[in-house]
C-alpha cells in the first residue's frame, strides 16, 4: 500500500464518541486540557458535544455533566489553530442546536444518519451549507447496505449541500473489503470536490487497517479518537493511526509524539474502565450492533441477571439502528423471563 | 342511524383513504366528499366507495357545503395548505379536523383534552399533534394525572416506510410540535421528543417509550392504575395499543413502553404512527358528532 505524501485530515472523537463510556460526564476541565493538548499536537479537527450528538441529553441516552453549548464554548476558547466539530442526529437534535453550535464558534457540522435514511437530513445539511460551515453526511451504520445502496444516500446529502460524505462503521462490522468496496465506490461517483471519510470502531481490532484500506480506497477524512475513547472498544486509536501514517509516508500535520502524551497523560486519566476489547464489544463488532449500546447492556445485565453480550446479539438478530437504546431494558426484561419458563 | 355529522375528507392519499376506511364504519360520521388536486387513484378508490369527488381542492367543494349539510371536514393534506383550506371552510361553518403539522388551532389528543375542548365549545379547527404525540402524550398525561411531572421524554420507533416525505422533509417540525404538546398537552414542565426511524425488513411495530421525572416520589400503584385506564381509552380507537412489559420506577424516573399496532385498514398495521392518528382524527370528529345531538 503506498499512502507515501497523501494528505490526510485526521479527525479526533474522544471529546463526542468518547462521551459514551464516560457515560457524557467528560468535565469542563478535562475537556479544555484534552482538547488543549490534541491542539498542541496538531490535530486539525475535534468534535465536541453529547456522544448522541447536540440535543443528545436525555433521559433515554443519559444527561451530560453540562450543555453542548458550555462544552463547545469552552473547547473553542482553548485552541489555537483545531476547528470545531459538532454531530447532529435528526429526529435528536434540531436546526436550533445546529444555529448554537456555530454561534458557539463550531465550523464543521456531521449531519448523521442511518445509512438509508439520507433524506431526513436536509434542512439541516441545507441550513449548514448556507451558513458556510464544513457539512458533512455522516452514513451511520453504513455495514447494513451494499456499497450501491451507501452511494445513492450519499448523493442524496450531497445533492443537499454536503461537501463530505463519511462511511461510518458504527459497529465496528467491518472488514478491510467491506470498506475498500464502499469507499472507491463513493469516491468514483460522487464529485471530485466532495471530500470522503471514514469513521471507524475498534470492535474486531480492525480500526486502524480499516482506516488505511479507506485511504487507499481514497479517503480524505479519518476519524480516530485519542487512546481509543469511544463506544464499545472504542474509535480507531488516534496516536497509533497518526504513528502508521508517519511510517508510511502520509502527511498529517500532526505531531505524533505530542499526540502520543495527549492519549497517555490526558485521556487514558480520565477513563472509567480501559477501554478494551472484551467480549461485549467483539459481539457488537461480530454481530454489528450500534457501539453505544454497550453500558446500556451492561447496566442491564446488572439488573436483571442476562449476560449483556445475550442482549447485544438479539439487538442485531433485531437489526436495531443507532438510537434504540429504549428496547435494551425491554429485551433483558423478556430474556429474563424467559429463562425462568 | 340518521344523524350522522356528515364529513368531506381533503387529500386522498394514504393518511386521507385510511380515515376514510374507519369513517365508512362509524356511527357518528358520514363520509361525503373527498377532495384531491388531480386524478389520482385515491379519489377512484373514493369514487368507488361511492362518495362525491372533486379534483379541484377545496373550491371544489365550497359550493355543496350547504345543500350537502357537511359539518365536519378532515385535512390530510400539508401544513402549506392547510391555513387556506382551513379559512375556505371554517368561515362556511364547518368544523376542521387538522391532521397536518400546521397547528393552526389547539391541540387535540381525544383521551386527554377533548373533553375540555368541547366544553370551551368555541373551537373551529382542532390539531392533531404528530402521530408520536398521539401515542404518548395519552401516557404523560396518566402520569400527570396522579402527580407533577417536571420533565417528560418520548422516543418513537417507526418503521421506515411508514415516514412519508413531508415528515422527512421536516423533521424537526415532528420533534419540535411533540416536544410543546407534551408540555401544553401531556402537563409536563418540560418535554422533548425524539424519532427513530429504522428500515428492517418485516417493517416493525411502531414502538414508543415514555420518561417522565416526577417532581415528588412517583405513587406507584396510582400511576400504574392511571396508565391502565389510560391504554384503555387508547385502545377505544386503536385496539393495537398495548403495554410492554409493566412500569418501571427508577427513583424518581417513570418509564412506560407501548407497541402501537394499526387496523390495517388502507396502511399496513405496522404503521400505527399512521393509524393512530387517523383515528385520533376520526375520534375527535365523533365525540364532536355525540356531543351535538
Amino acid at each position: 500500500m503506498n499512502l507515501s505524501g497523501k494528505n490526510v485530515i485526521l479527525h479526533d472523537m474522544c471529546l463526542r464518541d468518547g462521551m459514551h463510556p464516560k457515560q457524557h460526564q467528560i468535565s469542563i476541565e478535562q475537556m479544555i486540557n484534552i482538547s488543549g493538548a490534541l491542539d498542541d499536537a496538531g490535530v486539525p479537527l475535534i468534535e465536541v458535544t453529547h456522544g448522541d450528538g447536540l440535543g443528545g441529553a436525555s433521559l433515554n441516552y443519559g444527561f451530560a455533566a453540562h450543555t453542548d453549548e458550555e462544552y463547545i464554548t469552552a473547547v473553542v476558547n482553548r485552541v489555537k489553530t483545531a476547528k470545531i466539530s459538532a454531530l447532529l442526529l435528526p429526529g435528536i437534535g434540531t436546526v436550533d442546536h445546529l444555529r448554537m453550535a456555530a454561534g458557539c464558534g463550531v465550523t464543521t457540522i456531521r449531519v448523521a444518519t442511518h445509512c438509508t435514511e439520507a433524506n431526513v437530513s436536509r434542512q439541516h445539511i441545507n441550513l449548514s451549507q448556507q451558513m458556510g460551515l464544513d457539512t458533512v453526511g455522516f452514513l451511520m451504520m453504513a455495514h447494513m447496505v451494499t456499497p450501491e445502496q451507501l452511494l445513492e444516500q450519499g448523493k442524496l446529502m450531497e445533492s443537499y449541500g454536503a461537501n463530505c460524505i463519511y462511511c461510518t462503521d458504527s459497529a465496528g462490522y467491518m472488514l478491510p473489503d467491506d470498506v475498500t468496496e464502499r469507499i472507491a465506490l463513493l469516491r468514483s461517483e460522487l464529485s471530485k470536490d466532495t471530500q470522503i471519510g471514514f469513521h471507524g470502531h475498534h470492535n474486531l481490532a480492525m480500526g486502524v487497517a480499516n482506516s488505511l484500506a479507506a485511504l487507499e480506497a481514497g479517503a480524505d477524512r479519518i476519524d480516530g479518537s485519542a487512546a481509543g475513547l469511544g463506544a464499545g472498544a472504542g474509535n480507531t486509536p488516534l496516536e497509533v493511526m497518526a504513528a502508521v501514517l508517519d511510517r508510511m509516508g502520509a502527511t498529517t500535520g500532526i505531531d505524533i509524539f505530542k499526540l502520543m502524551d495527549a492519549a497517555e497523560e490526558q485521556v487514558i486519566p480520565i477513563m472509567d474502565e480501559p477501554v478494551r476489547l472484551g467480549r461485549d464489544a467483539l459481539v457488537l463488532g461480530y454481530a454489528g450492533a450500534y457501539s453505544s449500546f454497550l453500558l446500556f447492556a451492561k447496566r442491564a445485565e446488572l439488573k436483571y441477571g442476562v449476560p449483556s453480550h445475550q442482549i447485544l446479539l438479539e439487538m442485531a438478530r433485531r437489526r436495531t439502528v443507532g438510537g434504540q437504546e429504549d428496547l435494551i431494558e425491554d429485551i433483558a426484561i423478556e430474556m429474563a423471563a424467559a429463562a425462568k419458563h | 342511524m340518521t344523524n350522522k355529522l356528515r364529513a368531506v375528507i381533503i387529500g386522498p392519499g394514504n393518511i386521507g383513504t385510511d380515515l376514510l376506511m374507519k369513517a365508512l364504519r362509524s356511527d357518528w360520521i358520514e363520509p361525503v366528499w373527498m377532495v384531491g388536486i388531480d386524478e389520482s387513484p385515491g379519489i377512484q378508490r373514493a369514487h368507488d366507495y361511492g362518495l362525491k369527488v372533486t379534483t379541484d381542492g377545496v373550491d371544489g367543494v365550497l359550493d355543496f357545503i350547504e345543500a350537502d349539510n357537511i359539518k365536519i371536514a378532515f385535512d390530510a393534506t400539508s401544513a402549506y395548505v392547510h391555513a387556506e383550506n382551513s379559512q375556505k371552510l371554517t368561515s362556511r361553518g364547518v368544523i376542521m379536523i387538522d391532521l397536518t403539522p400546521a397547528a393552526i388551532g389547539p391541540y387535540c389528543v381525544p383521551p386527554v383534552n377533548l373533553e375540555q375542548l368541547l366544553k370551551e365549545g368555541h373551537h373551529s379547527n382542532v390539531n392533531m399533534v404528530t402521530c408520536g404525540g398521539q401515542a404518548t402524550i395519552p401516557l404523560v398525561a396518566a402520569v400527570s394525572r396522579v402527580q407533577a411531572v417536571s420533565y417528560a421524554e418520548i422516543v418513537a420507533t417507526v418503521a421506515s416506510e411508514s415516514v412519508g416525505m413531508g415528515t422527512r422533509d421536516n423533521i424537526d417540525e415532528f420533534t419540535r410540535t411533540t416536544s410543546s404538546a407534551i408540555e401544553s398537552v401531556g402537563g409536563a414542565g418540560k418535554g422533548k421528543a425524539i424519532i427513530i426511524i429504522n428500515p428492517a425488513q418485516p417493517p416493525l411495530v411502531m414502538r414508543d417509550t415514555v420518561h417522565c421525572l416526577t417532581v415528588d416520589t412517583p405513587d406507584q400503584p396510582a400511576i400504574t392504575a392511571s396508565f391502565e385506564n389510560m391504554i384503555a381509552e387508547v385502545q377505544k380507537y386503536v385496539p393495537g395499543f398495548i403495554m410492554l412489559n409493566t412500569p418501571l420506577f427508577n427513583g424518581n424516573k417513570v418509564t412506560i413502553s407501548v407497541q402501537v399496532e394499526g387496523l390495517g385498514d388502507f396502511l399496513p398495521k405496522y404503521s400505527g404512527n399512521l393509524d393512530i392518528m387517523t383515528a385520533a382524527g376520526l375520534r375527535t370528529a365523533e365525540m364532536l358528532a355525540q356531543q351535538s345531538t
